[in-house]
C-alpha cells in the first residue's frame, strides 16, 4: 500500500491549521445546504398534512354556498316543518322529514342487526376463541366490510327481498326491511372489529382478578370486560350509526325512490343519500333549484354524521387515556 | 365510598356453579352463532352472485362495450375506466398520504394545530362518501372546470381515500421502535435522514398494505362518482384525462336498475369480475406484508 498522498503536503503546523479550517467550513457549507433542503422537505410534508384541513374547508364551503342559495328560495321553516318532499314535481314541497325518517328507519333496522351481532362476535373473538382461531376468523369477517356497497345492493334487491317475500307477502319490491338487514350485516365487522380492539386493551390482570374471586366466564365478560371497554364499544356503535346514515348504494338500489313519511319498513321510501343519487343521475342544470336541493340535503347529512363522528372520537380518546 | 356493606350472616350464598358455568358456555355458543351468521351471509352473497352471473362470463363479456341488448353487453369501458382511476388515485393519493403521515407521526409539534389536523382526519375518514361526491361537483367539476372527466373522478376519490392512507401509514410508522430513530440520530444523521433511511424503509410494508387496501376501497366506490356525474352508459374508452368515463360499480348499478332479468345477470357477471379484482388486491396486500416483513425484524 502507498502512503496517503492527501496528507503529504500538510507538514507545518500553520498548514495543518489551514487544512483543518478548510475542512470545517466545508462541512458547515454542506450543513447549511442540508438544513435548507430539509426545511423545504419539512414544509412540503406539512403542506400535505394541511390538505386534509383544506378538504374539510372545501366540503363546508361547497355545501354552504349552494345551501345558502337554496335557502334564499325556500324558507328554513318549510324545510324543517313541511311533511312532504316533492322538489321534482310541479307542486313543490321541501320538507326534509320524509327523507330523514327513511334514513333513520333504515339505520335503526341496521343497528338492530349490527349492534347485538357485532358485540357478540367481538366477545367471541376476544374472550372465547383461541388467539389462533381469532386471527383466522377476524380477517374473513372483515371481508364483509370490504365488499363494495353496490354488491350489497344487488344482494338486498335480488336475494333478500324475494326470500323475505315468501314469509311476508305484502312486502314491496323496494323496502326498508331488506335494505336495513343487509346494511346491518355490512356494518357488523366495523362494530365487531373496533369493540374487539377495545376488549383486548383491557388488562389481563383485571380478568385474572375476577377469576380469582370466583367469577365464571360469563361474569368476567359482563361484569369486567364489557364495562371496562365500554367507551370503546360506545365509540364503535356511534361510528356504526354514522356509517348507516351515510350509506348510499344499498338504499339507492333496494329501498326505492319514493319520498314518503312512514315508519312502515315494508314499503318503498327514499333516504337522503338515495335522493342525492336520484338527482345526480338526471341531468340537472347548475343553479337550478333541484341542483341546490342535493346540497341542502348533503349539508344535513354532513352535519349529522360529523356530530356523530366527533362524539365517537371523544369516546375513543377516553378509552385510550385509561390504558396507555 | 360508604362503609362495606355487611352481608346478613344468615343469608346463605349458593354458588350454583354448574348453572353459572352453563350460562357461560351458552353465551359462548351465542357469540359463535353471531360470527357464523356473518360468515354465512358472506357465503350466501358470493354463492348468489356466482350462480346468477357465472354463465355470462366470457372473453366477449370482458371486451365488449355496453349495449341495449343484454346478450351483447360487456364491461370493456368500465374495466378500462376502473384501471385508469386506480392508477390516477395511486399517483395522487399515495405520496400525499405518506407525506402527511410522516409529518404527523415524526415531525409535528404537540400543539393545537396538530390536534385539529388529527381530529379532522378521523372525522374525514367517516364522512359519507357521497359528501365527497358533492365536494367533487362543487370544486373539481364546476370551479376547476374539469367537467365530468376522468381526472375529476380521480381527484374526488383521492381525497376520499387520503384519510385511510394517512391513518394506516401512521400506524405503520408508530410500529417502528424508537430505538431505530435513536440509533440513527446517534450516528449523526439529521432528523430527516433518520426518517428517510431508517424509519421509512422499516414502515414500508405496513404503508404499502394500507395503501393497497385504500385503493381497493376506491375501486369499489360508486356513490361519489355518480354524484360528480360519471356517465352510466359509455360506449368508448377515455383517451385523455379530460374524457368522460365509467367504472365497474357504476356499470353494475346501471344494470341492476334496469327491469330486465337478463341485465341483472350481466350485473352479477360484473360483480364477479369486481370481486375478483378486489380479491387480487387483498391477496397482494397479504403477500406483500408477509414478504417484506420477513426481511425486517426488530
Amino acid at each position: 500500500m502507498t502512503t496517503e498522498p492527501f496528507l503529504a503536503p500538510v507538514t507545518t503546523p500553520a498548514e495543518r491549521r489551514e487544512w483543518i479550517l478548510r475542512l470545517l467550513t466545508g462541512t458547515q457549507r454542506v450543513d447549511r445546504i442540508r438544513r435548507l433542503r430539509e426545511s423545504i422537505i419539512l414544509s412540503l410534508l406539512f403542506l400535505s398534512a394541511l390538505i386534509s384541513v383544506a378538504t374539510t374547508i372545501g366540503i363546508i364551503y361547497t355545501l354552504s354556498i349552494e345551501t345558502f342559495h337554496f335557502f334564499q328560495r325556500v324558507s328554513l321553516i318549510d324545510f324543517l316543518t313541511d311533511t312532504q318532499w316533492t322538489p321534482l314535481f310541479t307542486e313543490k314541497h321541501f320538507g326534509i322529514w320524509p327523507l330523514l325518517t327513511a334514513t333513520l328507519l333504515v339505520s335503526a333496522i341496521a343497528m338492530l342487526v349490527a349492534l347485538p351481532l357485532g358485540l357478540l362476535a367481538a366477545i367471541g373473538l376476544s374472550e372465547y376463541a383461541s388467539p389462533r382461531l381469532a386471527s383466522i376468523v377476524k380477517p374473513i369477517l372483515e371481508i364483509l366490510a370490504g365488499v363494495p356497497t353496490v354488491v350489497y345492493g344487488y344482494f338486498a334487491l335480488l336475494f333478500v327481498t324475494p326470500l323475505l317475500k315468501r314469509f311476508i307477502p305484502q312486502l314491496e319490491v323496494f323496502n326498508a326491511l331488506s335494505a336495513g338487514l343487509v346494511m346491518g350485516i355490512m356494518i357488523l365487522p366495523l362494530v365487531a372489529s373496533l369493540s374487539e380492539d377495545a376488549m383486548r386493551a383491557v388488562p389481563q390482570s383485571l380478568r385474572e382478578g375476577a377469576y380469582a374471586l370466583g367469577a365464571t366466564k360469563l361474569e368476567v365478560v359482563w361484569r369486567v370486560v364489557v364495562p371496562s371497554s365500554l367507551s370503546g364499544i360506545v365509540a364503535a356503535s356511534i361510528l356504526a350509526i354514522s356509517r348507516a346514515i351515510g350509506e348510499t348504494m344499498i338504499v339507492a338500489i333496494a329501498m326505492g325512490q319514493v319520498p314518503r313519511l312512514t315508519l312502515n319498513p315494508l314499503v318503498a321510501m327514499e333516504t337522503m343519500t338515495a335522493y342525492i343519487v336520484q338527482v345526480s343521475l338526471g341531468d340537472t342544470p347548475h343553479g337550478s333549484l333541484e341542483y341546490q336541493t342535493i346540497f341542502a340535503v348533503g349539508t344535513a347529512l354532513f352535519l349529522i354524521t360529523m356530530v356523530l363522528n366527533l362524539l365517537s372520537y371523544r369516546f375513543l380518546q377516553r378509552f385510550r387515556e385509561v390504558y396507555e | 365510598m360508604t362503609a362495606h356493606e355487611v352481608l346478613p350472616i344468615d343469608r346463605e350464598f349458593t354458588p350454583r356453579l354448574a348453572l353459572r358455568k352453563r350460562l357461560g358456555t351458552l353465551f359462548g355458543i351465542l357469540s359463535a352463532l353471531a360470527i357464523i351468521i356473518g360468515l354465512t351471509t358472506l357465503g350466501l352473497l358470493i354463492a348468489d352472485v356466482v350462480r346468477d352471473g357465472w354463465h355470462v362470463l366470457s372473453w366477449d363479456f370482458l371486451t365488449s362495450y355496453p349495449s341495449r341488448r343484454p346478450e351483447q353487453a360487456g364491461i370493456r369501458s368500465a374495466l378500462v375506466g376502473t384501471f385508469y382511476i386506480l392508477i390516477l388515485v395511486a399517483i395522487i393519493a399515495f405520496p400525499l398520504g405518506v407525506a402527511a403521515a410522516i409529518y404527523l407521526e415524526e415531525f409535528a409539534p404537540r400543539n393545537r394545530l396538530t390536534a385539529i389536523i388529527e381530529v379532522n382526519i378521523s372525522n374525514l375518514a367517516a364522512v359519507p362518501s357521497i359528501v365527497y361526491g358533492l365536494l367533487g361537483v362543487g370544486v373539481f367539476v364546476r370551479t376547476f372546470m374539469l367537467g365530468r372527466s376522468l381526472i375529476a373522478g380521480a381527484l374526488t376519490l383521492s381525497l376520499l381515500v387520503l384519510p385511510i392512507i394517512i391513518i394506516a401509514s401512521r400506524e405503520a410508522l408508530r410500529a417502528v421502535p424508537p430505538s431505530i430513530r435513536e440509533a440513527g440520530l446517534a450516528l449523526g444523521a439529521s432528523h430527516w435522514q433518520t426518517v428517510r433511511h431508517f424509519v421509512l424503509p422499516a414502515a414500508l410494508p405496513g404503508i404499502l398494505t394500507g395503501t393497497i387496501l385504500a385503493l381497493a376501497r376506491a375501486i369499489g366506490e360508486t356513490a361519489p362518482l355518480i354524484t360528480i356525474g360519471a356517465l352510466t352508459y359509455v360506449a368508448f374508452t377515455p383517451k385523455s384525462l379530460f374524457d368522460p368515463f365509467t367504472v365497474l360499480p357504476i356499470q353494475i348499478f346501471n344494470w341492476i336498475s334496469r327491469p330486465q332479468a337478463a341485465f341483472h345477470e350481466r350485473a352479477a357477471g360484473g360483480i364477479i369480475v369486481l370481486l375478483a379484482v378486489l380479491l387480487l388486491f387483498n391477496g397482494l396486500a397479504i403477500f406483500l406484508r408477509a414478504r417484506l416483513q420477513r426481511r425486517i425484524r426488530f
